[in-house]
């Protein structure tokens, strides 16, 4: 039994303590926006957040949540409007989609780490998530739209906070 | 739909017999009266509107990507004048109604444009009547806009009008032929940016795929696989282990009356982590098949000996003359092209859940080939196909994978071996990956005979590889010149729209590949390993003849004769071809000096099929480390000529991620067989392109009001020959082994 945080909601979880995070919320809490890809923690589909680090789930034993808080891409924000998400609406980045809750979830990490990334550290952060579509060109291009408004408004912040 | 499991009638190309089938789908259901009860108006049976003016689209192509219910319901949109905001898009599960059921080919918008806009004429033709009769004042006076009829001040919503009844329905297929489609210069919606409706819920974890599907009480399960694709038995099941895993129920050794998966072992459990766990915990013994021990070296040797019988194979081009010209030529030249086993690796495993309820079979999966397996399922079921539904759900990548729908078979079969009570059944990665229907390997001997001047006077190809339409469609596969059936899309690209003298295309199948694994549709097909000989024969032939590759392509792509094109999917043939080039050879700057071991290649095909040519060139920039033979792609810029284009952004996204493809396809991937099996089974093993490996792209569409045709694969179809070009105009390397292996490349350099 396992006690933690899921989506800003308690839950307690009956499964056994090495049963893969992924199939945990995907088959018993009925989240099934986290997606199954490799199984090995290669391709990046099940990335989730935990206590806000990019964790890749299908490799990460639900036992070890235990009073730790996890965000699936159904919890990343409650209108599905965080501003990576608008970015990969704005740039129409998903083509099958089925790799773009991690996508999302990596990327989300990513600028909360590092609010303007670099190309180079956008490839750095994004390359353990495979596209098999190959959006890649949009997925680079939503990160920065989004990096580009989430650092606008952190200036225009600090700009109204000094004003 | 009985009729596509039935021989190709004689005399109707496999295309036509494609058309018959949709258009007989329709026909019988043309009629659809407007709903007193529900109000809601169907003009055909494409599309309904109701009385709140919504317009409802019925989409029967699987989406997988291409935002294909947007790109057909702005179709839809536009020549009915909705209001698009008030359209809906409908992914249909299988239905006998909806005729030939099939996403791939990249056919989708090319077949759907006439179907839908001349069914949307008809219903924009009927509202404006009925408009004007409700308006009191003549049709001539009324203009369809926005989703109403408007007559100077005056106007009614197509909600109105539809509330109001008595609209016309019941047209015959002749008569919706002959309905006015609007001008070019009219349309509002068809080539214009708008947000894919399939898009919001691919960002939040809303959007269902097959793997996301359930029903209360469902089981789940993960198969066993047999260590050979075909002939397998098993012997023995030993549960002592798989009893040890809690929530472990049983293990059942399928039986497939189909032969679609024989020798399967289902295991079932509560949980899929159980099931999984319990099927690696069961111990099965099996006989193997005769495959057993079958290796990539053992396919490609069977296939040089079967290209070796100048009698074998099936003729898809047999000018005559082709001989003579060979015996009379003073240069002639000879290469032969190698592709490796390539995995399709959609990143959703194949899946379904499968039951029976209320005397009817549900299958809930991803699919694009509904019509393909549903015989499949009543033959492996022994039931009707009535009685068999499959319900639709987004796919995680398709890639011509899930046009073999192999894996419903198994889950349904899983489902009757339990009573028909729900079972989901999941493929873990290595399971999907041994599963899968690979890209069979191929081996290509190209000849020229060159004659005056450096030109070609004779080519003869030769084509040997595992056949797809064989293994799965065989009514699909036309008769060659000599009367020897042969896979058409196994062989496209060879039959290319080069004008080279006399000209032989041989189709061979490997009888060995189709023996041991299923052979796959891979996106594109045949082009994805024709062209890699085609294209890169055509430098080396411009080579041998000291001619400048672009030049020499030029001069053959002169529209003469059989490739002069026709109306109305390839007006002009190959002078749109020679247009793609030149454009594509100016805006890469082809001829310009380079860095010292950077090269640009250039390559140009016809996408798919001559049917339906979508006229593509890439020029591909590589630099090369002599030291290593490591080759980093730095720039693709591709020209594409795909006549109108529907859907400007999913348009360029379709070419990116082609073009990705191919890259990834020529220096990334393949694979290889051993002791029956696919090699690499996961991404341990198997390294598909990633970030950090996309090289700048620069994609240009020729402006075009051709008849719409393909682009989910056309742009896969180039690059790897462009980047063997650019390797050579690199550093002097030929390399004709696909993919590119930096050994290969050290290995060609020049002494």
């Amino acid at each position: 039994m396992t006690q933690f945080r899921l989506n800003g909601r308690s839950v307690t979880l009956t499964t056994p303590d090495d049963t893969p995070l992924l199939w945990a919320i995907r088959d018993e809490v009925g989240l099934t926006g986290t997606k199954f890809g490799c199984g090995i923690g290669a391709c990046g589909a099940c990335t989730v957040h935990v206590d806000g680090q990019a964790v890749r789930s299908c490799v990460t034993p639900v036992g070890s949540m235990a009073g730790l808080s996890v965000t699936t891409i159904e919890g990343l924000d409650p209108a599905g409007r965080h501003p990576v998400q608008q970015a990969w609406i704005e740039t129409q980045a998903p083509q099958c989609g089925y790799c773009q809750s991690g996508q999302i979830m990596q990327a989300a990490a990513l600028l909360k780490e590092t609010p303007a990334p670099t190309d180079d550290q956008i490839v750095a952060a994004m390359e353990g998530n495979l596209c098999r579509c190959m959006a890649y060109v949009r997925i680079k291009r939503a990160i920065k739209l989004a990096a580009s408004r989430t650092s606008a408004g952190r200036t225009s912040a600090r700009q109204g906070a000094k004003a | 739909m009985n009729t596509i499991a039935g021989p190709s009638p004689v005399g109707l190309s496999r295309r036509g017999l494609l058309i018959s089938m949709t258009a007989a789908g329709a026909a019988f259901t043309l009629t659809s009266p407007t709903d007193a009860a529900t109000g809601v108006y169907e003009p055909t049976i494409w599309y309904s509107i109701d009385r709140s003016g919504a317009v409802t689209v019925h989409i029967i192509r699987a989406e997988m990507g291409q935002h294909v219910g947007t790109a057909i319901a702005r179709i839809v949109a536009d020549e009915l004048e909705a209001d698009w905001a008030k359209v809906k898009i409908d992914h249909v599960d299988s239905d006998p109604r909806w005729g030939l059921m099939v996403t791939g080919g990249s056919w989708s918008v090319w077949q759907s444009y006439p179907l839908y806009s001349q069914a949307a004429a008809a219903g924009r033709i009927a509202l404006v009547e009925a408009g004007a009769k409700a308006l009191g004042v003549p049709a001539a006076s009324c203009v369809a806009r926005d989703g109403a009829i408007v007559a100077g001040a005056k106007s009614i919503s197509y909600g109105d009008i539809v509330a109001r009844g008595g609209l016309p329905s019941g047209y015959t297929a002749e008569a919706l032929a002959k309905m006015p489609v609007k001008d070019a210069t009219q349309r509002r919606l068809v080539g214009r940016p708008v947000i894919a409706r399939d898009i919001p819920a691919k960002t939040n974890g809303q959007g269902l795929y097959g793997l996301d599907a359930k029903v209360p009480g469902m089981v789940y399960a993960r198969p066993r696989l047999p260590p050979t694709r075909y002939g397998a038995s098993v012997t023995a099941i030993d549960e002592s282990e798989a009893r040890k895993i809690p929530g472990y129920l049983r293990a059942i050794a399928l039986d497939d009356p189909s032969g679609t998966a024989p020798g399967v072992v289902m295991v079932y459990a509560e949980s899929f982590v159980a099931a999984d766990r319990a099927a690696e915990a069961l111990k099965v013994t099996w006989k193997p098949g005769d495959t057993a021990t079958v290796s990539e070296a053992d396919l490609q040797a069977r296939a040089r000996t079967l290209i070796a019988d100048k009698a074998g194979g099936g003729l898809v081009v047999d000018d005559p003359g082709v001989d003579a010209a060979f015996a009379a030529a003073g240069t002639t030249l000879e290469r032969t092209y190698t592709t490796a086993t390539a995995l399709h690796f959609q990143l959703e495993p194949v899946n379904a859940l499968a039951f029976e309820k209320d005397g009817v079979f549900e299958i809930h999966t991803g699919n694009q080939w509904q019509s393909l397996v549903l015989p499949w399922l009543a033959k492996a079921l022994g039931r009707d196909e009535k009685t068999i539904v499959l319900r639709t759900y987004l796919l995680g990548g398709g890639f011509g994978r899930r046009l073999n729908g192999d894996y419903a078979v198994v889950a349904a079969l899983a489902s009757k071996a339990i009573g028909g009570k729900p079972v989901k059944v999941v493929w873990t990665r290595p399971d999907d990956t041994r599963f899968d229907s690979p890209r069979s390997p191929s081996v290509q001997v190209v000849r020229a005979a060159l004659g005056a001047g450096g030109r070609i006077t004779a080519m003869d190809h030769a084509c040997c590889a595992g056949w797809p339409t064989q293994a799965m469609a065989p009514f699909f596969m036309p008769n060659g010149k000599n009367g020897v059936a042969y896979d058409p899309f196994a062989i496209s690209g060879a039959d290319h729209w080069y004008n080279v003298g006399a000209q032989r295309v041989r189709a061979i199948r490997n009888d060995l590949a189709n023996r041991a694994f299923r052979p796959g549709w891979l996106r594109s097909v045949g082009p994805g390993f024709t062209n890699w000989a085609v294209e890169c024969f055509m430098d080396e032939a411009a080579l041998a003849a000291k001619a400048d590759p672009v030049a020499f392509r030029l001069k053959m792509l002169d529209a003469r004769g059989r490739n002069a094109g026709s109306s109305p999917n390839a007006v002009g043939g190959a002078a749109r071809q020679a247009a793609v080039l030149r454009r594509l050879a100016s805006k890469a700057g082809w001829g310009g000096a380079l860095p010292k071991n950077t090269g640009l290649g250039v390559a140009t095909t016809f996408g798919q099929e001559r049917d339906m040519p979508t006229w593509v060139a890439c020029a591909a920039r590589v630099a090369v480390d002599s030291a290593t033979g490591a080759v980093k792609v730095e720039k693709l810029t591709l020209v594409v000529d795909c006549g109108i284009v529907v859907d400007p952004d999913g348009a360029l996204a379709q070419m990116e991620g082609a073009a990705l493809w191919g890259l990834s396809l020529a220096l990334k991937e393949g694979s290889a067989f051993e002791g029956g099996q696919p090699r690499d089974l996961n991404l341990d093993g198997y390294t598909p392109l990633r970030m950090s490996d996309v090289p700048d792209l620069d994609i240009e569409f020729v402006k075009s009001d051709h008849v719409p045709v393909g682009l989910g694969e056309p742009a896969t179809t180039v690059v790897g020959p462009a980047i063997g070009n650019a390797i050579f105009n690199a550093v002097g390397a030929r390399v004709r082994d696909l993919p590119i292996r930096p050994d290969a490349v050290k290995a060609a350099l020049p002494a």
